[in-house]
């Protein structure tokens, strides 16, 4: 266990240095620096020196394979950098808002799996009936709606309910309640996609696992119909969703960037987002970085997770 | 299988995809014909109709600039059919070709690309069209941002060459690619001839489905202000920047372009379970 | 005679699909006595497997139903039993197995926690008594170790062991009846006999009764009371396994039993064979639904024979019956060929193939060498057939692909003799496959015309549109095809069409050698004797050489010439037909032939039971020195050591044994 432990991890690294690698170079090889960027929205004359010395100043004169070798070396000893925009180092930019982001994406978890497991299941077993129909229609439709359109349809009906959630990020351990309730939207805005394509899959798997010999087999032992959706229908069909939901997870990212933007939350996709409009390559790197190890994580944890759902994975 | 009237055939067996394949059609001629049917110039600024609710003159209403939403949301149809269908295509033809070679050459090769697809699997979609879009810049070619087409097109490549793999490695398995190979046929013919004509109907489910992801990207890159640039009308690009001072005075302005992409996604969507469903009866799902 | 314990009146079931309804039984009446065990027959799609299905209320809701009949037990008719009275019934009083003991166990649940189900369903038995029970069961279907087993999951166990922990799981309340679904087609011959042999001995011993439900007449033969045989959805006969396969009087079930190879009987020249194909049931002939491929049709066969009695305790549908004369048709016997040309075609040396697999989960990173083939040697010469037969692992698959050259042998080579100025264009075309399943061996998306073009057309055999169109034309006749066949899809085609187009491909290339690679297994049994006749006159025509792959003894003693026998990747024995048959060397080749059951019953309640005791060991972990020495009755000390080497015993005889 520990063995397989060490491996994976091990098995990460080369996973993790080709993302550094891929988006060093779309970075670095592209057109456009954060100099030009930086000078120009401080309005103004911009000259040809001036430009040449703040590159110096962010190390963008060296060759590209020098600039990455500084990078790697700063990952390894856990020296960040400084983010190329506000001088500060990214680790304290990240720091400040992974909090209300790390929530969120935890908020939308619960949002959607609260949601997809028994909309998803009784899709399954009332495959075919009005309920399955109403269902996947919801679950379509959650496919459908854009995040960042579906947070503002909510703004737009809490201000004609006049219940605009607060609009100051108080930590969960501070004020719940006002935390609770600025924090629910923006997860209800992420989390119905995440529950759509989780109620998808959950509903396939088990509509393909009642269809199996075993179900038949359980059928002629004449157990009743909850037993054997129960013990031998559910248990098989959690597999293939446990997979969704991890991968899903692993890529709220993408939902965390466009909502905050909504809902004018300073989280980490907001950050992210900016850092992108402004070339901060350092920010970029590292939160690009960031998401690939919860990438590489939440793969790990959904391996142990079929480990332990199914023998046929265990060691022998 | 193949079926002799595959429009007629598919269209008994799946109405609800039918209904959705006539509804994007319609979108796609509002899109092709955009100028004839358009009533007003998209980018046309009438101070004198500004933030108009939707009246006879302007059924969808006008936006801060007093433009015209129904043309807006007639000519965005054309941004979004257009870079979606264009990122789609580009994505999963690359992605298949990757897929099927992946498969049927298996050892080295596909050990090699596989670990090159996990790699890029590892980036979350939207990060990764960012970072190109942001990277790469404007090039716009009839009106379409082809770099922005590139950046949605790559995040979709590794997915469906995942697919398109595990579907290409089932078909190597058949009986008919070992009679090929004994037959001599070249490793070009097998490919074309033998096995993707018998992946096409994954990639054309997959196809299908990125043209939704793609246009949900598209749209959310232009919201976020690193996809279409003003004034091209895109739908993304509707609801961004003031379109959110007016929640309360003028909501039109956000009801319709976000119930644009809704749709036609979720028709693109439908579309796609349908022909799942149609071409893979087994997976009736 | 005492009181049926289960009978079926009349019964109908349907199935709606989205193309109309479809009548899968129509009409089927039998009955089942306590401690009987009585065989439904039929080839696929017959109704056979559904009509059991009916019997446990497990038909596909809502497609399927039950639209006429009666089903009585016990008198209580399960036809119209509601669900919940119904599930009361099911595991206790009736029990079934079915054919894919792969599938049929849940992968994730201990194999004690599936047997114990039953026990506190029905039973209200506590986890500690059904775990007792649970354990006893598995004795008693003959695991060793149950105890152990019970916190065993599925897939670590054999087929032949899951299929035993089925039958545990069955009779795990004593139920009074056991349905056995096709229970070993899917197993090996050596295998299948221990099943039986333990299914018929249970029965005796708990006064079961057994309804067998399999197209193997071989096993009807060996191990049914009664018999049930069952064409296109209606029973067409039916009484004692004595007097129907003594006096078979319908001429589907006489059309049956002649076209199957036997080894009980002289070979014939060629197989007797029913013309044609079932028909489709969703629109199926008017009156006798056997009509369209009858010799014997008159006008009278368009009205619906009706099941009638022709003697005691035998029932057949059909209005000739009278006409069915008890003397067989005498076959031709086989006539002695002129004898293959003396040379070999081709010419194997030490042939090896080895697979690195990755053995199994999550956490281990083992990595295995399977020995799928162990430097095999041998000889086709010219013009002959070859047989090459083994159970599952023996690799005889692989040698058909080695020698296609589909895959590279790990150490060893084989050479073709071609003449000199062959190139390797040349060999490639020189050696063709025809594969197994139909279904998967023809492209889907093209025309049989551009299936069969194909070959053609890249090697420039012919050249332009006529030219080529002709060739097609003129291979599809000689498989017995009409030429407007070219028009069709494959999945328009039946199974014995398919594989015909499967040939003419082959032949468009106008190969020397063919490899058959389990070229008949897939068909029912009246399409394959129409396969094997069809293969063995174009030898005659083409002076082709086959190397034929299959597992099923009978048929390679039709076709073969010469015979090799193989077990887990070795060769155990090589010789002439005739004599392997009648005088095996190897203890494997022995007990693989006293496996086979024959269609015969008299014959075969006279033979008495010599199983194989144990399983095939994994090709993971071959056994030290005699591979087979783990299941061998005469091995001894020196088997475990040394690898018997393969000796000339007489002229042309080869055997790999230590004691033969």
């Amino acid at each position: 266990m520990l063995g397989f432990l060490a491996r994976r991890l091990l098995l990460a690294i080369p996973t993790l240095l080709g993302v550094a690698v891929i988006t060093f170079l779309i970075l670095r090889v592209l057109p456009g620096d954060i100099v030009e960027v930086k000078l120009r929205a401080d309005g103004g004359a911009v000259t040809q020196e001036m430009v040449q010395k703040e590159r110096v100043r962010l190390g963008l004169d060296k060759p590209v394979i020098a600039q990455f070798g500084d990078w790697m070396k700063g990952l390894a000893t856990f020296d960040l950098g400084n983010s190329m925009w506000t001088g500060r180092p990214v680790t304290e930019e990240i720091g400040i808002r992974l909090a209300l982001s790390a929530q969120l994406a935890v908020m939308a978890t619960i949002v959607a799996l609260v949601l997809a497991v028994p909309l998803g299941t009784l899709s399954a077993l009332a495959r075919g009936t009005w309920i399955d129909g109403a269902i996947r229609l919801l679950t379509m439709a959650g496919l459908a709606v854009p995040s960042f359109w579906l947070g503002m349809l909510i703004i737009m009906g809490l201000l004609a309910v006049n219940a605009m959630p607060p609009l100051v990020f108080r930590p969960f351990f501070d004020d719940p309640w006002s935390n609770l309730k600025q924090l629910f939207w923006p997860a209800l805005a992420i989390g119905y996609r995440y529950a759509a394509v989780v109620a998808r899959m959950i509903r396939s798997s088990i509509i393909d696992v009642m269809g199996e010999d075993y179900i038949r087999t359980a059928r002629a032992k004449g157990l009743p119909e909850g037993k054997v959706v129960g013990r031998h229908g559910l248990r098989n069909a959690m597999l293939p969703s446990i997979t969704v939901i991890g991968l899903e997870f692993a890529f709220l990212f993408g939902g965390l960037a466009v909502t905050e933007q909504v809902f004018n939350l300073n989280g980490i996709g907001k950050l992210f987002v900016q850092a992108v409009t402004q070339r901060d390559f350092v920010l970029i790197q590292t939160i690009v970085m960031m998401s690939a190890v919860i990438f590489v994580v939440v793969n790990l944890i959904v391996d142990l997770l079929y480990a332990a759902l199914d023998p046929r994975l265990r060691v022998r | 299988m193949r079926a002799r009237q595959p429009l007629r055939d598919f269209a008994t067996n799946q109405p609800l995809g039918a209904t959705a394949l006539a509804f994007l059609t319609i979108f796609l001629l509002l899109a092709i014909f955009a100028e004839r049917i358009a009533p007003y110039d998209p980018v046309e600024v009438d101070f004198a109709a500004m933030l108009s609710g939707p009246t006879r003159e302007h059924w969808f209403g006008t936006d801060a600039f007093g433009r015209d939403i129904l043309s807006r949301v007639i000519y965005g149809a054309r941004t979004a059919l257009g870079i979606g269908i264009l990122a789609s295509g580009i994505g999963c033809a690359l992605g298949s070709i990757i897929g099927v070679a992946s498969a049927y050459f298996g050892g080295k090769t596909d050990l090699i690309v596989q670990r090159f697809v996990d790699m890029l699997l590892a980036f979350p979609i939207v990060v990764l069209a960012l970072v190109v879009a942001a990277s790469l810049g404007r090039m716009p070619v009839l009106g379409i941002d082809l770099n922005l087409v590139v950046a949605i097109a790559i995040p979709i490549i590794p997915k469906v060459a995942r697919v398109v793999r595990s579907a290409a490695l089932g078909v190597r398995a058949m009986a008919y690619i070992d009679a090929a190979r004994t037959a001599g046929f070249s490793h070009v013919r097998i490919v074309l001839r033998h096995m993707l004509p018998n992946v096409m109907g994954p990639i054309l489910v997959l196809a299908t489905a990125y043209v939704a992801q793609a246009i949900l990207l598209e749209a959310a890159l232009s919201f976020l202000g690193l996809g279409v640039a003003e004034p091209t009308p895109a739908w993304g690009l509707m609801l961004a920047g003031n379109a959110t001072d007016f929640y309360r005075e003028a909501p039109w302005v956000v009801i319709f372009p976000g119930l644009a992409v809704t749709l036609v996604v979720l028709a693109f969507n439908t579309l796609g379970d349908a022909l799942r469903d149609y071409l893979d009866p087994k997976l009736g799902i | 005679m005492t009181a049926p314990l289960l009978d079926v009146r009349d019964l109908h079931v349907e199935f709606r699909t989205k193309r109309g309804s479809v009548k899968a039984v129509d009409g089927l009446s039998y009955q089942v006595r306590p401690g009987e065990i009585v065989a439904l027959v039929g080839e696929s799609g017959c109704g056979k497997s559904v009509s059991s299905l009916a019997l446990m209320g497990l038909l596909t809701k809502p497609a399927g139903r039950i639209t006429k009949g009666e089903i009585l037990f016990e008198g209580v008719d399960l036809a119209r039993l509601p669900e919940h009275e119904m599930r009361k019934r099911r595991g206790r009083d009736i029990a079934m197995i079915f054919q894919e003991p792969m599938t049929s166990l849940n992968p994730v649940l201990p194999i004690g926690l599936q047997l114990a189900e039953p026990l506190l369903q029905h039973r209200g038995a506590t986890v500690a008594e059904a775990r007792r029970r649970s354990a006893e069961l598995l004795a008693m279907v003959g695991m060793t170790d149950p105890e152990r087993r019970l916190d065993q999951y599925p897939h670590q166990l054999s087929g032949g062991m899951r299929q035993r922990v089925m039958i545990a799981m069955g009779l795990a309340c004593d139920p009074k009846l056991l349905i056995a679904d096709e229970p070993t087609t899917a197993l090996d011959v050596t295998i299948q006999a221990q099943i039986l042999e333990l299914l018929t001995s249970l029965s005796r011993q708990l006064n079961l009764a057994v309804i067998l439900i399999t197209h193997n007449l071989g096993v009807v033969a060996r191990y049914a009371d009664r018999v049930n045989v069952m064409y296109a959805a209606r029973q067409v006969e039916g009484g004692t396994a004595e007097r129907i396969f003594a006096n078979p009087r319908h001429p589907y079930t006489r059309g049956l039993l002649a076209a199957v190879p036997r080894l009980d009987r002289p070979r014939n020249a060629a197989l007797a064979t029913i013309d044609g194909a079932p028909p489709n049931l969703a629109n199926p002939p008017q009156g006798c639904r056997f009509g369209p491929r009858c010799a014997h049709r008159t006008e009278t066969c368009e009205t619906d024979p009706v099941l009638a009695e022709v003697e005691p305790d035998h029932l057949a549908r059909c209005w000739h019956v009278d006409a069915m004369s008890n003397d067989q048709e005498p076959a031709p016997p086989a006539s002695v060929r002129s004898g293959p040309q003396r040379e070999p075609i081709l010419t194997a040396n030490g042939l090896s193939r080895h697979y690195a697999v990755k053995n199994g989960g999550v956490f281990s990173r083992r990595h295995g060498i399977v020995r799928a083939v162990e430097s095999v040697s041998f000889d086709i010469m010219a013009g002959e057939t070859l047989g090459l037969v083994g159970e599952s692992g023996s690799g005889k698959s692989t040698i058909g692909r080695l020698l296609a050259g589909l895959e590279e042998p790990t150490a060893g080579h084989f050479s073709i003799a071609l003449g000199d100025q062959a190139d390797a264009t040349a060999r490639r075309r020189a050696v063709q496959v025809i594969f197994q399943d139909p279904t998967t061996a023809l492209n889907p998306r093209m025309l049989v015309g551009e299936i069969i073009a194909e070959p053609i057309r890249v090697h420039r055999l012919a050249i332009g549109k006529i030219a080529i169109d002709a060739r097609v034309a003129s291979l599809l006749t000689s498989v017995g095809l009409r030429a407007d066949m070219v028009e069709r899809y494959p999945h328009e085609l039946s199974g014995g069409q398919r594989q015909r187009v499967g040939i003419a491909r082959a032949l468009a290339l106008e190969p020397r050698f063919i490899v058959c690679d389990e070229a008949v297994s897939a068909l029912d049994v009246s399409i394959q004797g129409q396969i094997v006749n069809l293969l063995e006159a174009l030898q005659r025509e083409l002076g082709l050489t086959y190397l034929f792959i299959a597992h099923d003894l009978a048929v390679v003693r039709h076709i073969a010439d010469r015979v090799a026998v193989l077990y887990l990747g070795r060769l155990m024995e090589l010789g002439p037909r005739d004599a392997v048959f009648a005088n095996p060397s190897h203890p494997y080749t022995r007990a693989l032939l006293d496996a086979v059951p024959v269609p015969d019953p008299v014959a075969e309640r006279a033979r008495g039971t010599r199983t194989l005791k144990g399983e095939i060991p994994s090709p993971l972990k071959p056994p030290a020195g005699c591979v087979f020495h783990t299941r061998c009755p005469i091995a001894k000390e020196a088997c475990k050591q040394s690898i018997p080497p393969l000796r000339e015993t007489a002229p042309g005889r080869f055997v790999a044994c230590l004691e033969a």
